[in-house]
Protein backbone atom coordinates (compact mmCIF):
# COMPACT_ATOMS: atom_id res chain seq x y z
CA UNK A 1 0.00 0.00 0.00
CA UNK A 2 1.25 3.01 -0.77
CA UNK A 3 1.73 6.05 2.05
CA UNK A 4 -0.84 8.93 2.76
CA UNK A 5 -1.34 11.68 4.92
CA UNK A 6 -4.40 10.61 7.32
CA UNK A 7 -7.09 13.70 8.33
CA UNK A 8 -9.61 12.92 10.89
CA UNK A 9 -12.25 15.53 9.80
CA UNK A 10 -13.96 16.71 12.73
CA UNK A 11 -16.88 18.81 10.77
CA UNK A 12 -18.58 18.82 7.33
CA UNK A 13 -16.62 21.56 6.62
CA UNK A 14 -13.22 20.23 8.01
CA UNK A 15 -14.21 17.59 5.52
CA UNK A 16 -14.54 19.73 2.53
CA UNK A 17 -11.60 21.93 3.74
CA UNK A 18 -9.38 19.25 3.82
CA UNK A 19 -10.56 17.78 0.58
CA UNK A 20 -7.92 19.17 -2.11
CA UNK A 21 -5.89 17.45 -4.25
CA UNK A 22 -5.54 13.37 -4.42
CA UNK A 23 -7.75 12.51 -1.69
CA UNK A 24 -10.38 10.33 -0.87
CA UNK A 25 -12.98 10.01 1.44
CA UNK A 26 -13.08 7.19 4.30
CA UNK A 27 -15.82 5.49 5.81
CA UNK A 28 -16.42 1.92 6.51
CA UNK A 29 -13.50 1.27 4.53
CA UNK A 30 -14.75 -2.26 2.98
CA UNK A 31 -14.27 -0.73 -0.74
CA UNK A 32 -11.35 1.54 -0.18
CA UNK A 33 -9.28 -0.31 2.19
CA UNK A 34 -9.77 -3.63 0.20
CA UNK A 35 -8.67 -1.49 -2.96
CA UNK A 36 -5.44 0.30 -1.42
CA UNK A 37 -4.19 -3.35 -0.56
CA UNK A 38 -4.23 -3.98 -3.85
CA UNK A 39 -2.83 -0.78 -5.28
CA UNK A 40 -5.94 -0.22 -7.23
CA UNK A 41 -6.44 2.84 -5.10
CA UNK A 42 -3.48 5.08 -4.75
CA UNK A 43 -4.56 8.67 -2.73
CA UNK A 44 -2.07 10.94 -1.28
CA UNK A 45 -4.13 11.39 1.49
CA UNK A 46 -7.42 9.71 3.76
CA UNK A 47 -10.20 12.01 5.12
CA UNK A 48 -11.76 9.90 7.77
CA UNK A 49 -15.30 11.05 7.88
CA UNK A 50 -16.26 8.50 10.30
CA UNK A 51 -16.83 11.26 13.54
CA UNK A 52 -18.93 13.64 11.55
CA UNK A 53 -22.92 13.71 12.54
CA UNK A 54 -24.28 11.88 9.18
CA UNK A 55 -25.47 8.25 10.57
CA UNK A 56 -29.06 9.60 11.16
CA UNK A 57 -32.24 8.34 9.64
CA UNK A 58 -35.47 10.31 9.97
CA UNK A 59 -38.78 10.90 8.22
CA UNK A 60 -38.88 14.09 6.14
CA UNK A 61 -41.77 16.32 6.70
CA UNK A 62 -43.54 15.19 3.54
CA UNK A 63 -43.79 11.55 4.51
CA UNK A 64 -40.09 10.57 3.08
CA UNK A 65 -37.07 9.14 4.61
CA UNK A 66 -33.84 10.53 5.13
CA UNK A 67 -30.66 8.27 5.44
CA UNK A 68 -27.45 10.07 6.48
CA UNK A 69 -24.50 9.16 4.31
CA UNK A 70 -22.99 7.55 7.65
CA UNK A 71 -25.74 4.92 8.33
CA UNK A 72 -25.00 1.94 8.42
CA UNK A 73 -25.84 -0.55 6.28
CA UNK A 74 -26.99 -3.03 8.64
CA UNK A 75 -28.97 -0.02 10.92
CA UNK A 76 -30.45 1.15 7.57
CA UNK A 77 -31.97 -2.56 7.17
CA UNK A 78 -33.33 -3.21 10.50
CA UNK A 79 -34.77 0.65 11.00
CA UNK A 80 -38.57 -0.36 11.37
CA UNK A 81 -39.10 2.41 9.25
CA UNK A 82 -37.30 1.16 6.15
CA UNK A 83 -38.71 -2.71 7.45
CA UNK A 84 -42.36 -1.07 7.32
CA UNK A 85 -41.89 1.49 4.20
CA UNK A 86 -39.54 0.40 2.05
CA UNK A 87 -38.98 -3.42 2.99
CA UNK A 88 -37.29 -3.81 -0.54
CA UNK A 89 -34.12 -1.72 0.70
CA UNK A 90 -34.00 -4.06 3.65
CA UNK A 91 -33.97 -6.81 1.81
CA UNK A 92 -31.53 -5.39 -1.04
CA UNK A 93 -29.27 -4.64 2.30
CA UNK A 94 -29.39 -7.68 3.78
CA UNK A 95 -28.57 -10.15 0.62
CA UNK A 96 -25.74 -7.87 0.37
CA UNK A 97 -22.03 -8.74 1.84
CA UNK A 98 -22.20 -10.27 5.39
CA UNK A 99 -23.14 -9.41 8.55
CA UNK A 100 -19.76 -7.64 9.57
CA UNK A 101 -19.38 -5.28 6.30
CA UNK A 102 -23.00 -4.87 6.31
CA UNK A 103 -22.42 -3.41 10.43
CA UNK A 104 -19.01 -1.30 8.62
CA UNK A 105 -20.29 -0.13 5.16
CA UNK A 106 -22.16 2.94 5.14
CA UNK A 107 -24.95 4.15 3.10
CA UNK A 108 -22.79 6.90 0.67
CA UNK A 109 -19.73 4.32 0.84
CA UNK A 110 -22.24 1.77 -0.89
CA UNK A 111 -22.90 4.08 -3.71
CA UNK A 112 -19.75 4.29 -4.51
CA UNK A 113 -18.32 1.01 -4.29
CA UNK A 114 -16.34 -0.28 -7.24
CA UNK A 115 -17.00 -2.85 -10.08
CA UNK A 116 -15.95 -6.65 -8.75
CA UNK A 117 -14.22 -6.95 -12.21
CA UNK A 118 -11.57 -9.05 -11.41
CA UNK A 119 -9.01 -7.10 -13.89
CA UNK A 120 -10.33 -4.11 -12.57
CA UNK A 121 -8.91 -5.94 -9.25
CA UNK A 122 -5.49 -6.47 -10.62
CA UNK A 123 -3.27 -3.93 -11.09
CA UNK A 124 -1.20 -6.10 -13.61
CA UNK A 125 -4.18 -6.18 -16.38
CA UNK A 126 -5.51 -4.24 -18.52
CA UNK A 127 -8.23 -2.05 -17.62
CA UNK A 128 -9.45 1.23 -18.92
CA UNK A 129 -11.17 2.01 -15.74
CA UNK A 130 -7.96 1.89 -13.51
CA UNK A 131 -5.95 3.08 -15.91
CA UNK A 132 -7.33 4.60 -19.01
CA UNK A 133 -6.33 4.02 -22.34
CA UNK A 134 -4.80 0.40 -21.46
CA UNK A 135 -7.44 -1.78 -22.94
CA UNK A 136 -10.36 -3.39 -21.65
CA UNK A 137 -9.14 -7.68 -20.70
CA UNK A 138 -12.37 -8.40 -19.48
CA UNK A 139 -13.74 -8.08 -23.34
CA UNK A 140 -12.97 -11.36 -24.58
CA UNK A 141 -11.54 -12.67 -21.24
CA UNK A 142 -13.30 -14.09 -17.74
CA UNK A 143 -16.63 -11.58 -17.89
CA UNK A 144 -19.10 -14.07 -16.83
CA UNK A 145 -19.70 -11.65 -13.93
CA UNK A 146 -19.77 -8.69 -15.90
CA UNK A 147 -22.67 -6.61 -17.98
CA UNK A 148 -24.41 -7.00 -20.78
CA UNK A 149 -26.79 -3.92 -20.78
CA UNK A 150 -25.16 -0.11 -21.13
CA UNK A 151 -21.69 -1.70 -22.02
CA UNK A 152 -19.16 0.25 -24.25
CA UNK A 153 -15.82 -0.95 -26.71
CA UNK A 154 -14.08 0.44 -23.54
CA UNK A 155 -15.68 -1.13 -20.46
CA UNK A 156 -18.53 -3.87 -19.63
CA UNK A 157 -17.88 -3.83 -15.91
CA UNK A 158 -20.96 -4.01 -13.54
CA UNK A 159 -22.38 -1.82 -10.58
CA UNK A 160 -22.19 -4.71 -7.59
CA UNK A 161 -24.24 -2.85 -5.50
CA UNK A 162 -27.50 -4.31 -4.42
CA UNK A 163 -28.76 -1.46 -2.53
CA UNK A 164 -28.05 0.69 -5.66
CA UNK A 165 -30.80 -1.48 -7.16
CA UNK A 166 -33.22 -0.93 -4.45
CA UNK A 167 -32.39 2.90 -4.40
CA UNK A 168 -33.04 3.17 -8.06
CA UNK A 169 -36.70 1.44 -8.00
CA UNK A 170 -37.01 4.00 -4.88
CA UNK A 171 -36.42 7.06 -6.80
CA UNK A 172 -34.20 8.12 -4.17
CA UNK A 173 -31.97 11.43 -4.28
CA UNK A 174 -28.92 11.76 -3.52
CA UNK A 175 -27.29 14.98 -1.82
CA UNK A 176 -24.13 16.44 -2.20
CA UNK A 177 -22.08 19.08 -0.82
CA UNK A 178 -18.92 20.40 -2.40
CA UNK A 179 -16.97 23.58 -3.54
CA UNK A 180 -19.95 24.30 -5.42
CA UNK A 181 -22.21 24.39 -2.52
CA UNK A 182 -25.02 21.63 -2.07
CA UNK A 183 -26.88 20.13 -4.70
CA UNK A 184 -29.49 17.29 -5.01
CA UNK A 185 -29.53 14.68 -7.84
CA UNK A 186 -32.04 12.02 -8.43
CA UNK A 187 -30.06 8.70 -8.36
CA UNK A 188 -31.24 8.27 -12.15
CA UNK A 189 -29.19 10.74 -12.76
CA UNK A 190 -26.35 10.23 -10.56
CA UNK A 191 -24.45 7.28 -12.21
CA UNK A 192 -22.91 7.69 -15.50
CA UNK A 193 -22.41 5.07 -18.53
CA UNK A 194 -19.02 4.14 -18.94
CA UNK A 195 -18.85 5.35 -23.16
CA UNK A 196 -14.97 6.69 -23.37
CA UNK A 197 -14.26 6.96 -20.50
CA UNK A 198 -15.00 4.01 -17.59
CA UNK A 199 -12.94 6.43 -14.68
CA UNK A 200 -16.22 8.63 -14.08
CA UNK A 201 -18.66 6.79 -12.78
CA UNK A 202 -20.80 9.23 -11.47
CA UNK A 203 -21.43 12.96 -11.48
CA UNK A 204 -19.20 13.84 -8.17
CA UNK A 205 -16.59 16.28 -9.00
CA UNK A 206 -13.68 16.02 -6.73
CA UNK A 207 -13.96 16.51 -2.91
CA UNK A 208 -17.96 16.58 -3.32
CA UNK A 209 -19.00 14.60 -0.23
CA UNK A 210 -22.10 12.84 -0.24
CA UNK A 211 -24.03 13.83 2.80
CA UNK A 212 -27.23 11.67 2.72
CA UNK A 213 -29.89 10.10 0.62
CA UNK A 214 -33.79 10.80 0.91
CA UNK A 215 -36.44 8.67 -0.16
CA UNK A 216 -39.84 9.97 -1.85
CA UNK A 217 -42.93 8.75 0.74
CA UNK A 218 -43.86 5.45 0.15
CA UNK A 219 -46.35 4.44 -2.59
CA UNK A 220 -49.33 3.70 -1.03
CA UNK A 221 -50.63 -0.06 -1.03
CA UNK A 222 -47.52 -1.17 -3.56
CA UNK A 223 -46.23 -4.51 -3.42
CA UNK A 224 -42.55 -4.70 -3.57
CA UNK A 225 -39.65 -7.29 -3.66
CA UNK A 226 -35.92 -7.31 -4.25
CA UNK A 227 -35.15 -11.20 -6.09
CA UNK A 228 -31.23 -11.60 -6.32
CA UNK A 229 -29.76 -14.16 -8.18
CA UNK A 230 -26.25 -15.35 -7.34
CA UNK A 231 -23.59 -18.40 -7.76
CA UNK A 232 -24.53 -19.15 -3.90
CA UNK A 233 -26.91 -18.84 -1.36
CA UNK A 234 -25.46 -15.87 0.53
CA UNK A 235 -22.41 -13.56 0.95
CA UNK A 236 -22.07 -13.58 -2.74
CA UNK A 237 -22.47 -10.52 -6.01
CA UNK A 238 -25.82 -10.67 -8.25
CA UNK A 239 -25.68 -12.21 -11.23
CA UNK A 240 -28.94 -11.05 -11.71
CA UNK A 241 -31.24 -8.67 -9.63
CA UNK A 242 -34.50 -6.95 -9.98
CA UNK A 243 -36.08 -4.47 -7.37
CA UNK A 244 -39.88 -3.76 -8.13
CA UNK A 245 -42.55 -1.17 -6.74
CA UNK A 246 -45.98 -1.94 -8.04
CA UNK A 247 -49.36 -0.51 -7.59
CA UNK A 248 -52.07 -3.27 -8.72
CA UNK A 249 -55.65 -1.88 -8.90
CA UNK A 250 -58.60 -4.06 -9.86
CA UNK A 251 -56.17 -6.55 -11.39
CA UNK A 252 -54.68 -3.92 -12.95
CA UNK A 253 -50.94 -2.61 -12.83
CA UNK A 254 -51.50 1.21 -11.79
CA UNK A 255 -47.77 2.33 -11.09
CA UNK A 256 -44.93 -0.31 -11.43
CA UNK A 257 -40.89 0.95 -10.64
CA UNK A 258 -38.44 -1.32 -12.09
CA UNK A 259 -34.65 -1.32 -11.37
CA UNK A 260 -32.20 -4.12 -12.05
CA UNK A 261 -28.81 -4.98 -11.05
CA UNK A 262 -25.94 -7.71 -12.10
CA UNK A 263 -26.65 -7.18 -15.47
CA UNK A 264 -25.47 -3.51 -16.25
CA UNK A 265 -22.76 -0.81 -15.85
CA UNK A 266 -25.14 1.30 -13.62
CA UNK A 267 -28.25 0.24 -11.56
CA UNK A 268 -30.35 -0.06 -14.57
CA UNK A 269 -33.67 1.68 -15.15
CA UNK A 270 -35.75 1.43 -18.38
CA UNK A 271 -38.87 3.50 -18.73
CA UNK A 272 -39.78 1.58 -21.84
CA UNK A 273 -39.91 -1.93 -18.91
CA UNK A 274 -42.34 0.30 -16.95
CA UNK A 275 -44.92 1.69 -19.52
CA UNK A 276 -45.27 -1.60 -20.89
CA UNK A 277 -46.31 -2.84 -17.03
CA UNK A 278 -48.81 0.12 -16.39
CA UNK A 279 -51.95 -0.08 -17.28
CA UNK A 280 -51.99 -3.88 -18.00
CA UNK A 281 -53.29 -7.00 -16.13
CA UNK A 282 -50.85 -8.48 -13.76
CA UNK A 283 -49.96 -11.90 -15.09
CA UNK A 284 -47.27 -13.80 -16.38
CA UNK A 285 -47.36 -12.66 -20.05
CA UNK A 286 -47.26 -9.17 -19.67
CA UNK A 287 -44.53 -9.76 -17.06
CA UNK A 288 -42.81 -11.99 -19.64
CA UNK A 289 -43.69 -9.04 -22.47
CA UNK A 290 -41.33 -6.44 -20.29
CA UNK A 291 -39.07 -8.84 -19.69
CA UNK A 292 -38.57 -8.62 -23.16
CA UNK A 293 -38.36 -5.51 -23.82
CA UNK A 294 -35.91 -5.34 -20.67
CA UNK A 295 -33.76 -7.18 -22.44
CA UNK A 296 -33.91 -5.93 -26.51
CA UNK A 297 -30.78 -4.79 -26.99
CA UNK A 298 -28.33 -6.66 -24.60
CA UNK A 299 -25.32 -7.64 -25.74
CA UNK A 300 -23.72 -10.60 -24.39
CA UNK A 301 -19.87 -11.06 -23.84
CA UNK A 302 -18.19 -14.79 -24.26
CA UNK A 303 -19.17 -15.92 -21.24
CA UNK A 304 -22.17 -14.02 -19.75
CA UNK A 305 -24.88 -14.79 -22.52
CA UNK A 306 -27.00 -16.71 -20.05
CA UNK A 307 -27.92 -13.68 -18.66
CA UNK A 308 -29.99 -12.60 -21.11
CA UNK A 309 -32.64 -15.24 -19.94
CA UNK A 310 -31.59 -14.90 -16.17
CA UNK A 311 -32.68 -11.36 -16.35
CA UNK A 312 -35.77 -12.47 -18.07
CA UNK A 313 -36.54 -14.75 -15.23
CA UNK A 314 -35.55 -12.75 -12.43
CA UNK A 315 -37.64 -9.75 -13.46
CA UNK A 316 -40.84 -11.86 -13.92
CA UNK A 317 -40.53 -13.93 -10.85
CA UNK A 318 -40.15 -10.42 -8.46
CA UNK A 319 -43.04 -8.99 -10.47
CA UNK A 320 -44.87 -12.64 -9.63
CA UNK A 321 -43.89 -12.24 -5.86
CA UNK A 322 -44.56 -8.50 -5.53
CA UNK A 323 -48.10 -8.52 -6.95
CA UNK A 324 -48.60 -12.37 -5.70
CA UNK A 325 -49.31 -13.84 -8.81
CA UNK A 326 -48.27 -17.37 -9.48
CA UNK B 1 -12.19 21.58 17.46
CA UNK B 2 -9.63 21.74 14.31
CA UNK B 3 -9.17 18.67 12.07
CA UNK B 4 -6.04 16.75 13.16
CA UNK B 5 -4.21 16.19 9.84
CA UNK B 6 -0.91 13.70 10.37
CA UNK B 7 1.84 14.65 7.96
CA UNK B 8 4.03 12.40 10.17
CA UNK B 9 4.16 8.55 9.07
CA UNK B 10 2.60 8.11 12.57
CA UNK B 11 -0.96 8.74 13.78
CA UNK B 12 -2.06 9.11 17.63
CA UNK B 13 -4.89 6.65 18.47
CA UNK B 14 -6.29 5.55 21.71
CA UNK B 15 -8.56 2.91 21.88
CA UNK B 16 -9.49 0.20 25.07
CA UNK B 17 -9.08 -3.57 23.89
CA UNK B 18 -10.71 -5.87 26.19
CA UNK B 19 -11.06 -3.34 28.46
CA UNK B 20 -7.84 -1.68 28.86
CA UNK B 21 -6.79 1.49 27.52
CA UNK B 22 -4.37 1.09 24.88
CA UNK B 23 -2.40 4.66 23.42
CA UNK B 24 -0.37 3.90 19.98
CA UNK B 25 1.36 5.89 17.16
CA UNK B 26 0.58 3.73 14.49
CA UNK B 27 1.34 3.40 10.58
CA UNK B 28 -1.83 4.91 8.94
CA UNK B 29 -1.69 1.76 6.94
CA UNK B 30 -1.30 -0.41 9.82
CA UNK B 31 -5.14 -2.35 9.86
CA UNK B 32 -6.58 -3.10 13.26
CA UNK B 33 -6.07 -6.87 12.61
CA UNK B 34 -2.45 -6.30 12.28
CA UNK B 35 -1.92 -3.69 15.21
CA UNK B 36 -3.51 -6.08 17.11
CA UNK B 37 -1.42 -9.04 16.06
CA UNK B 38 1.90 -7.45 15.56
CA UNK B 39 2.24 -4.33 17.99
CA UNK B 40 -0.47 -5.62 20.98
CA UNK B 41 0.55 -9.35 20.69
CA UNK B 42 -3.07 -10.42 20.37
CA UNK B 43 -2.82 -13.48 17.86
CA UNK B 44 -5.52 -14.65 18.78
CA UNK B 45 -7.35 -13.06 15.84
CA UNK B 46 -6.40 -14.37 12.32
CA UNK B 47 -5.43 -13.13 9.38
CA UNK B 48 -7.22 -15.67 6.38
CA UNK B 49 -7.96 -13.25 3.35
CA UNK B 50 -6.82 -9.68 4.31
CA UNK B 51 -10.03 -8.97 2.10
CA UNK B 52 -13.01 -9.03 3.82
CA UNK B 53 -13.50 -12.15 2.23
CA UNK B 54 -13.15 -14.90 5.26
CA UNK B 55 -14.34 -13.41 8.26
CA UNK B 56 -11.24 -14.92 10.57
CA UNK B 57 -10.44 -11.30 11.11
CA UNK B 58 -13.79 -10.68 13.29
CA UNK B 59 -13.52 -8.55 16.52
CA UNK B 60 -16.12 -6.29 17.98
CA UNK B 61 -15.88 -2.49 17.81
CA UNK B 62 -18.10 -1.13 20.39
CA UNK B 63 -20.22 -4.09 20.65
CA UNK B 64 -20.33 -4.80 17.09
CA UNK B 65 -18.80 -7.63 14.71
CA UNK B 66 -16.54 -6.13 12.21
CA UNK B 67 -13.66 -7.65 10.12
CA UNK B 68 -10.83 -5.98 11.47
CA UNK B 69 -8.41 -6.42 8.11
CA UNK B 70 -10.80 -4.03 6.27
CA UNK B 71 -10.51 -0.82 8.73
CA UNK B 72 -7.36 1.40 9.68
CA UNK B 73 -6.29 1.19 13.39
CA UNK B 74 -6.04 5.04 12.77
CA UNK B 75 -9.60 5.21 12.57
CA UNK B 76 -10.93 3.75 16.07
CA UNK B 77 -10.12 6.89 18.20
CA UNK B 78 -12.34 6.12 21.56
CA UNK B 79 -13.99 3.11 20.84
CA UNK B 80 -13.75 0.01 22.23
CA UNK B 81 -12.00 -2.99 20.86
CA UNK B 82 -12.90 -6.96 22.15
CA UNK B 83 -11.05 -9.54 20.99
CA UNK B 84 -10.70 -13.17 21.18
CA UNK B 85 -8.41 -12.86 24.08
CA UNK B 86 -11.31 -10.93 25.98
CA UNK B 87 -13.86 -13.61 25.98
CA UNK B 88 -12.67 -16.29 28.36
CA UNK B 89 -9.32 -17.99 29.31
CA UNK B 90 -9.03 -21.96 29.07
CA UNK B 91 -9.80 -22.31 32.82
CA UNK B 92 -12.41 -20.06 32.43
CA UNK B 93 -14.37 -20.35 28.85
CA UNK B 94 -16.67 -18.00 27.52
CA UNK B 95 -20.29 -20.34 27.00
CA UNK B 96 -19.88 -20.17 23.47
CA UNK B 97 -16.48 -21.27 23.37
CA UNK B 98 -17.14 -23.98 25.90
CA UNK B 99 -19.91 -25.27 23.30
CA UNK B 100 -17.65 -24.62 20.63
CA UNK B 101 -15.41 -27.42 22.16
CA UNK B 102 -18.66 -29.66 23.56
CA UNK B 103 -19.99 -29.18 20.18
CA UNK B 104 -16.98 -29.82 17.81
CA UNK B 105 -17.38 -26.78 16.01
CA UNK B 106 -14.20 -26.49 14.46
CA UNK B 107 -11.26 -28.98 13.16
CA UNK B 108 -8.14 -27.14 12.77
CA UNK B 109 -9.37 -24.04 14.44
CA UNK B 110 -7.68 -21.17 12.63
CA UNK B 111 -10.96 -19.94 11.71
CA UNK B 112 -12.34 -20.46 14.95
CA UNK B 113 -11.82 -17.31 17.02
CA UNK B 114 -13.73 -15.47 14.42
CA UNK B 115 -16.33 -17.76 14.10
CA UNK B 116 -16.70 -17.96 17.82
CA UNK B 117 -16.35 -13.48 17.70
CA UNK B 118 -19.46 -13.37 15.33
CA UNK B 119 -21.74 -16.13 17.59
CA UNK B 120 -21.15 -13.97 20.41
CA UNK B 121 -22.29 -10.96 18.77
CA UNK B 122 -24.65 -12.97 16.31
CA UNK B 123 -27.03 -13.83 19.96
CA UNK B 124 -27.55 -10.30 20.58
CA UNK B 125 -28.82 -9.07 17.18
CA UNK B 126 -31.76 -9.57 14.92
CA UNK B 127 -31.07 -12.99 13.42
CA UNK B 128 -33.92 -15.32 13.23
CA UNK B 129 -33.63 -18.71 15.27
CA UNK B 130 -33.49 -21.21 12.57
CA UNK B 131 -30.53 -23.61 12.09
CA UNK B 132 -31.26 -21.52 8.06
CA UNK B 133 -31.10 -18.61 9.75
CA UNK B 134 -28.29 -18.99 11.91
CA UNK B 135 -26.10 -20.28 9.14
CA UNK B 136 -27.43 -17.06 7.20
CA UNK B 137 -26.55 -15.07 10.27
CA UNK B 138 -22.88 -16.53 10.05
CA UNK B 139 -22.18 -16.29 5.95
CA UNK B 140 -19.59 -13.91 6.71
CA UNK B 141 -17.49 -16.82 8.50
CA UNK B 142 -15.71 -19.22 6.27
CA UNK B 143 -14.60 -22.72 7.16
CA UNK B 144 -12.21 -24.55 4.96
CA UNK B 145 -12.96 -27.36 7.07
CA UNK B 146 -16.53 -27.44 7.39
CA UNK B 147 -17.34 -27.38 10.50
CA UNK B 148 -20.06 -25.53 9.76
CA UNK B 149 -23.43 -27.99 10.70
CA UNK B 150 -21.51 -27.92 14.33
CA UNK B 151 -20.55 -24.37 14.59
CA UNK B 152 -24.58 -24.06 14.01
CA UNK B 153 -25.11 -26.91 16.83
CA UNK B 154 -22.23 -24.35 19.09
CA UNK B 155 -25.11 -21.43 18.48
CA UNK B 156 -28.05 -23.26 18.90
CA UNK B 157 -26.73 -24.62 22.50
CA UNK B 158 -25.95 -21.35 23.76
CA UNK B 159 -29.07 -19.64 22.67
CA UNK B 160 -31.36 -22.53 24.38
CA UNK B 161 -28.87 -22.04 27.50
CA UNK B 162 -29.42 -18.68 27.47
CA UNK B 163 -33.55 -18.89 27.14
CA UNK B 164 -33.93 -20.86 30.58
C1 LIG C 1 -16.17 -9.64 0.55
C2 LIG C 1 -17.15 -8.58 0.17
C3 LIG C 1 -18.42 -8.94 -0.27
C4 LIG C 1 -19.34 -7.97 -0.61
N1 LIG C 1 -20.57 -8.35 -1.07
C5 LIG C 1 -21.47 -7.41 -1.46
C6 LIG C 1 -22.75 -7.76 -1.97
O1 LIG C 1 -23.10 -8.95 -2.05
N2 LIG C 1 -23.59 -6.77 -2.34
C7 LIG C 1 -23.24 -5.45 -2.25
O2 LIG C 1 -24.05 -4.59 -2.60
N3 LIG C 1 -22.04 -5.08 -1.79
C8 LIG C 1 -21.16 -6.02 -1.40
N4 LIG C 1 -19.92 -5.64 -0.95
C9 LIG C 1 -19.53 -4.24 -1.06
C10 LIG C 1 -19.89 -3.40 0.15
O3 LIG C 1 -21.30 -3.26 0.22
C11 LIG C 1 -19.21 -2.05 -0.03
O4 LIG C 1 -17.82 -2.24 0.07
C12 LIG C 1 -19.67 -1.03 0.97
O5 LIG C 1 -21.04 -0.74 0.83
C13 LIG C 1 -18.87 0.26 0.83
O6 LIG C 1 -19.20 1.14 1.89
P1 LIG C 1 -18.05 1.70 2.85
O7 LIG C 1 -18.68 2.66 3.78
O8 LIG C 1 -17.26 0.61 3.45
O9 LIG C 1 -17.19 2.50 1.76
P2 LIG C 1 -15.67 2.97 1.75
O10 LIG C 1 -14.79 1.85 1.38
O11 LIG C 1 -15.34 3.75 2.97
O12 LIG C 1 -15.77 4.01 0.53
C14 LIG C 1 -16.08 3.58 -0.79
C15 LIG C 1 -15.88 4.76 -1.74
O13 LIG C 1 -16.83 5.78 -1.47
C16 LIG C 1 -16.19 7.00 -1.13
N5 LIG C 1 -17.02 7.58 -0.08
C17 LIG C 1 -17.46 6.96 1.06
N6 LIG C 1 -18.31 7.76 1.72
C18 LIG C 1 -18.42 8.90 0.99
C19 LIG C 1 -19.18 10.11 1.14
N7 LIG C 1 -19.99 10.30 2.18
N8 LIG C 1 -19.06 11.06 0.20
C20 LIG C 1 -18.24 10.89 -0.87
N9 LIG C 1 -17.50 9.77 -1.06
C21 LIG C 1 -17.60 8.79 -0.16
C22 LIG C 1 -14.78 6.61 -0.72
O14 LIG C 1 -13.88 7.65 -0.98
C23 LIG C 1 -14.52 5.41 -1.60
O15 LIG C 1 -14.10 5.81 -2.87
C24 LIG C 1 -18.99 -6.60 -0.54
C25 LIG C 1 -17.73 -6.22 -0.08
C26 LIG C 1 -16.81 -7.19 0.27
C27 LIG C 1 -15.46 -6.77 0.76
S1 LIG D 1 -14.67 -4.29 -17.92
FE1 LIG D 1 -14.13 -2.22 -17.25
S2 LIG D 1 -13.32 -2.62 -15.22
FE2 LIG D 1 -13.21 -4.60 -16.28
S3 LIG D 1 -11.19 -4.67 -17.33
FE3 LIG D 1 -12.64 -3.77 -18.77
S4 LIG D 1 -12.34 -1.57 -18.45
FE4 LIG D 1 -11.55 -2.55 -16.62
S1 LIG E 1 -8.88 -11.79 7.14
FE1 LIG E 1 -10.45 -10.31 7.38
S2 LIG E 1 -12.13 -11.26 6.39
FE2 LIG E 1 -10.49 -12.59 5.91
S1 LIG F 1 -11.91 -25.33 11.67
FE1 LIG F 1 -10.42 -25.32 10.08
S2 LIG F 1 -11.05 -23.59 8.91
FE2 LIG F 1 -12.68 -23.82 10.30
Amino acid sequence: MNSFTFTRARTIADALRSARGDVKFLAGGTTLVDLMKLDVERPAGIIDLNALPLAEVRRTPDGGLHIGALARNSDVAHHPDVVRDYPLLSQALLSGASVQLRNMASTGGNLLQRTRCVYFRDAAMACNKRSPGSGCAAIGGFNRNLAILGTSAHCIATNPSDQNVALTALEATVHVTGSNGERSVPIGDFYLLPGQTPERETILEPGDLVTSVTLPPPAPGAGSTYVKLRDRASFEFALASAAVVVTIKGGVMQRARVAMGGIATKPWRNLDVEAALEGQPATRERFADAAQILLSDAKPQSRNGFKVELAKRCLVHALSVATAVT
Amino acid sequence: MASHEFRTDRVEVAFTVNGKPVGLAVDPRATLLDTLRDELGLTGTKKGCDHGQCGACTVHVNGRRVNSCLSFAATHEGAAIDTIEGLGTPDNLHPMQRAFVELDGYQCGYCTPGQIMSAVALLAEPCGESDAEVAECMSGNVCRCGAYQNIVAAIQSVRKENAT
